[in-house]
């Protein structure tokens, strides 16, 4: 069921009446039936895959937390007694048991992943080998589903795991209300990844109408339609156009299905996430934000931060700093200090975490190269630009660079960068993301910007009209959201000028939205991560 | 409490760690930062900060860090 | 307490004024958005045109543009006083024929059905304009609910028949006067359904028809034949399967049998217009206006002698001349007839 489709604008529109009606008590049951409802209609042999997650983790972090408890009473009655050895010892066994527990719980789910999304990924780079070699024989692609959502939910559960081993989060001893927290529907197609210390209060809480939380829920969810329907989707076909016919589309083409793509993203994905977070306000429960306007960003590492931020924390916390401060990393650390000198050996650890998590973060993207050479490509980037972060400084100090000038180059600079890195994503291979990004610098085909060319791509002149306005009107709400919520000042407004406003948004949604029969209904980009 | 401070003053020269109470919240401190800090108090102090120990009220203010680092001498 | 009341009432009103405006508005735009149908593509008008009547009719006619470019109903009552309405629709699939049917049966049980059977090719349906110019105009009933379910292609939505504006919500780029001008407002594009052309274009070397993998019709469409037939003999009407004598759609000899079946099996009269030359006196290279397709008003004014001499003389068709009002209505048609019959022969240079 796609947020896009009038059964999914339906289902909304039970489940609210429903939510309000039923005794507030049964309301978190409530999202449980009709989150499995939602996820049934998207196919219902992905159901198992969902339960076994649900049930495996659930199971595991209870029986971690009975430890650490056990362990903690136990402590406790015999504080005087035991001597510090003993305290030692008993801590320790313990500990092996709630690792043994972690260990099978992550290894199994991200197992599961692993095998759905990579396998087939894995057998065509085997083949590839065995032909570079010469060989004949060839394996044959296994034909397997990969279940809604996956990505996000097997994330959001293994983090909760680690949130509990490591004693930040109590576990949730009742199936059912854990099952909720990782099938909840609005964030099963493409997130946020919620943590469970975050979410969980407000998803289990009871929740009596209240006019004003909801109606700024609708116009989030409304602003999240206009974002999606009316920009994204109206400017894929122009990077349809563009990248499907790569050959004929190259130079000055590679720039502007970059400027399309990387507004075509952010929209879909911005507003699929308005629409998710907008959904959750209505029924009174608080997600985590997402975006913090990225395309403000000075830098890419200053990006990163404010993109997919779920994303980003959940590879930082449950990744990156594991694997830094883990114990062969800090020996490791301490032998290349001696060894490459202080400045570069106290990098090099931080280049090898960093380098991992980056190759997840792409393949978590996709099982294919593009994506490994998209994460590897801003891994890199990253780290020239922290090791050469010294020389910028004394470079902005000598020419006092800080102006609103020089911001504005910055933030330029950051959005060409971030466009030409996503590239290695909507080219089909990466050879070909190199030829065209090399064609940008020997194609000389700059006046297809100007002499109609651009027309056709698919879009009308209107349809750029459109466009044009539309990416207006995002930069403008993004300015203005720098001065805080734009929805909170729209409500100090006097009734007509509200009505006014939200009653636009929704036509212009309801005449300029690209749906219906003549636009293919596009699939969230993310959805299949 | 002095070892820590020029620890930090090296990763920051133009940060006041004294009163900065919001390291991480205001994200004076980035990923990179705590990282290396980390591996700085291991070498120093001889303890072993794990991930689990990376939390924002741990590392927003120099004195919650020392906290930390007391803790964890303290359970050696 | 004053205070209170007051407020209450105040947003009580708020709510009504905003509600209003909220449904005028859409209102107003699907209204504008619409096609109208009036100056190009007017066939999708011919279906709502008939809510119009004073449904009395002895003959209704369903089926595509064989029947609706075939046949004058003018002629009919002309020369042998028969009152006949065409609901006919471009590629009118034969589910909505039946459920045009039942549809025309709520206002009206007429003596004979006229049903043109070269839509038995269609299985399913085949493009969702067809369906539009089919199913849009029809009034709201459960036959038209059904005929809707039983139309729609995969990609279509049974909420784009009922609140057409999320069909046609791109149509504003393209809006031109008419679509103000006819808003709220319909003219007739039809003679009792009929669409006259009077231009003439020559049939020649009209192509053969492609071999076909499969030339028995599908399932479902005899199932809606089964339906007409059922509901005919229930309600007492006598089922007229025609074949029109257009050249192309190529009509296959073995299409032609299994019909010829179907009619025996079940007592039904079948006249296949293709071998009735002779009788009809349609002469290809003037009856036609566009190289064999479609007749032209020449043409169907033959066919509907033909028609309304076996109408009236073997099924007993009366003549209704004699009834005042009924003649009246008709004196009123002829003329808005006759008019674009001269209107026609000017702008082709005919005449």
């Amino acid at each position: 069921m796609l947020f896009t489709s009038y059964g999914f604008i339906g289902f909304l529109a039970v489940l609210f009446l429903l939510y309000y009606i039923c005794p507030r008590k049964c309301q978190w049951a409530l999202l449980l039936a009709f989150s499995y409802c939602f996820y049934f209609l998207a196919g219902a042999e992905y159901v198992v895959f969902l339960c076994v997650t649900t049930v495996t983790i659930w199971f595991a972090a209870c029986r971690i937390e009975d430890s650490a408890d056990r362990q903690a009473a136990y402590l406790k009655e015999h504080k005087a007694e035991l001597s510090r050895e003993e305290k030692k010892a008993c801590k320790d066994r313990l500990k092996k048991v709630r690792l043994g527990w972690i260990l099978a719980g992550i290894l199994l789910n991200i197992g599961i992943l692993a095998v759905l999304k990579y396998t087939n990924f894995a057998i065509a780079n085997i083949n590839g080998l065995l032909g570079a070699f010469g060989q004949t024989g060839r394996l044959s692609f296994l034909n397997l589903a990969l279940p809604l959502g996956i990505s996000f939910y097997t994330f959001q559960a293994v983090g909760y795991l680690i949130d509990v081993y490591r004693g930040t989060v109590r576990a949730q001893r009742n199936p059912f209300r854990f099952a909720l927290f990782v099938s909840f529907f609005p964030q099963l197609v493409q997130g946020p990844i919620s943590r469970f210390g975050d979410l969980s209060e407000s998803l289990y809480a009871e929740h009596p109408f209240d006019a004003r939380t909801v109606s700024f829920g609708l116009q989030r969810i409304l602003w999240g339609y206009f974002k999606k329907m009316v920009i994204a989707d109206r400017m894929l076909v122009g990077v349809n156009a563009i990248i499907h016919d790569a050959d004929a589309c190259q130079g000055a083409y590679v720039l502007v299905g970059m400027f399309f793509y990387a507004c075509e993203l952010y929209a879909d994905f911005t507003g699929g996430i308005d629409i998710t977070i907008g959904i959750a306000q209505t029924l009174g429960i608080t997600l985590q934000e997402n975006f913090e306007r990225p395309f403000f960003s000075k830098s890419l590492k200053e990006y990163w931060r404010r993109w997919h931020i779920s994303m980003g924390t959940w590879f930082r916390d449950y990744i990156f700093y594991p694997i830094s401060v883990c114990r062969p990393m800090q020996k490791f650390n301490k032998f290349s200090r001696r060894r490459l000198g202080e400045n570069l050996g106290k990098r090099l650890p931080v280049y090898l975490s960093s380098f991992v998590v980056w190759f997840a973060t792409g393949i978590w993207h996709g099982a294919s190269w593009n994506f490994i050479a998209w994460g590897l490509g801003n891994w890199a980037v990253l780290m020239v630009s922290e090791t050469l972060e010294p020389l910028y400084d004394r470079f902005h100090q000598r020419f006092g660079a800080g102006g609103k000038a020089y911001r504005a180059f910055e933030i330029v600079r950051t959005f060409l960068l971030v466009s030409a890195l996503r590239t290695f994503d909507c080219y089909r291979s990466v050879p070909v993301t190199f030829r065209m990004l090399g064609s940008l610098l020997t194609a000389r085909n700059w006046n297809i910007l100007w002499d109609g060319s651009l027309l056709g791509l698919g879009l009308s002149l209107l349809d750029y009209g459109i466009l044009a306005a539309g990416v207006i009107l995002l930069l403008t709400v993004s300015l203005a959201q720098r001065r805080g919520s734009v929805r909170e000042r729209i409500a100090a407004k006097p009734y007509p000028v509200r009505f006014v406003l939200w009653y636009g948004l929704f036509l212009a949604v309801l005449l300029a939205g690209a749906y219906g029969i003549g636009y293919d209904a596009s699939q969230f980009i993310y959805n299949q991560f | 409490m002095e070892e820590l401070m020029e620890i930090l003053q090296d990763l920051h020269p133009d940060v006041d760690f004294e009163t900065e109470e919001h390291l991480v919240d205001d994200k004076i401190l980035d990923s990179f930062d705590i990282v290396s800090l980390i591996a700085e108090i291991n070498e120093n102090f001889d303890i072993a900060i794990t991930a689990r120990d990376i939390l924002p009220e741990n590392f927003n203010s120099a004195k919650a860090l020392y906290a930390l680092i007391q803790r964890l001498e303290e359970e050696g | 307490m004053r205070m209170k009341k007051n407020t209450k009432w105040h947003k009580c009103i708020k709510i009504a004024v905003s509600a209003f405006i909220v449904i005028s508005t859409l209102f107003m735009l699907q209204r504008l958005l619409v096609p109208k149908y009036v100056d190009d593509v007017v066939e999708g008008a011919f279906i709502a045109e008939y809510y119009q009547e004073e449904k009395d009719f002895d003959i209704v006619f369903i089926g595509d543009c064989e029947v609706y470019e075939n046949f004058s109903p003018a002629v009919l009552w002309q020369e042998y006083g028969i009152n006949s309405y065409i609901r006919g629709s471009a590629q009118q699939y034969i589910w909505q024929s039946y459920y045009l049917l039942e549809d025309t049966l709520r206002y009206e049980t007429p003596d004979v059905v006229v049903f043109n059977v070269l839509s038995l090719q269609y299985d399913e349906a085949q493009r969702e304009a067809y369906n539009r110019m089919s199913l849009e105009g029809m009034e709201w009933s459960p036959a038209k609910v059904k005929a809707i379910f039983a139309s729609m292609k995969e990609e279509e939505n049974f909420l784009d028949y009922v609140f057409p504006i999320l069909r046609y919500h791109t149509r504003w780029s393209r809006l031109t006067g008419t679509d103000l001008e006819y808003m709220f407002d319909t003219k007739s594009v039809s003679h009792n359904g009929y669409y006259m052309r009077v231009d003439v274009k020559p049939a020649e070397n009209v192509p053969e028809g492609r071999i076909l993998a499969d030339y028995s019709f599908g399932e479902n469409a005899w199932k809606y034949l089964d339906k007409m037939t059922a509901l005919c003999q229930e309600k007492g009407i006598q089922l007229l399967l025609i074949k029109a004598p257009s050249l192309y759609p190529y009509w296959y000899p073995e299409w032609e049998s299994q019909v010829e079946e179907y009619a025996a099996a079940n007592g039904l009269r079948y006249i296949n217009f293709l071998e009735l030359q002779e009788d009809t006196g349609i002469d290809y290279s003037t009856d036609t206006y566009d190289g064999g397709l479609h007749m032209n008003l020449s043409g169907a004014e033959k066919l509907s002698r033909y028609l309304g001499r076996l109408l009236t003389e073997e099924l007993g068709v009366p003549d209704r001349r004699g009834e005042a009002h009924l003649a009246a209505l008709w004196e009123e048609k002829i003329a808005a007839y006759e008019a674009e019959k001269e209107e026609q022969y000017r702008y082709y240079g005919m005449k």
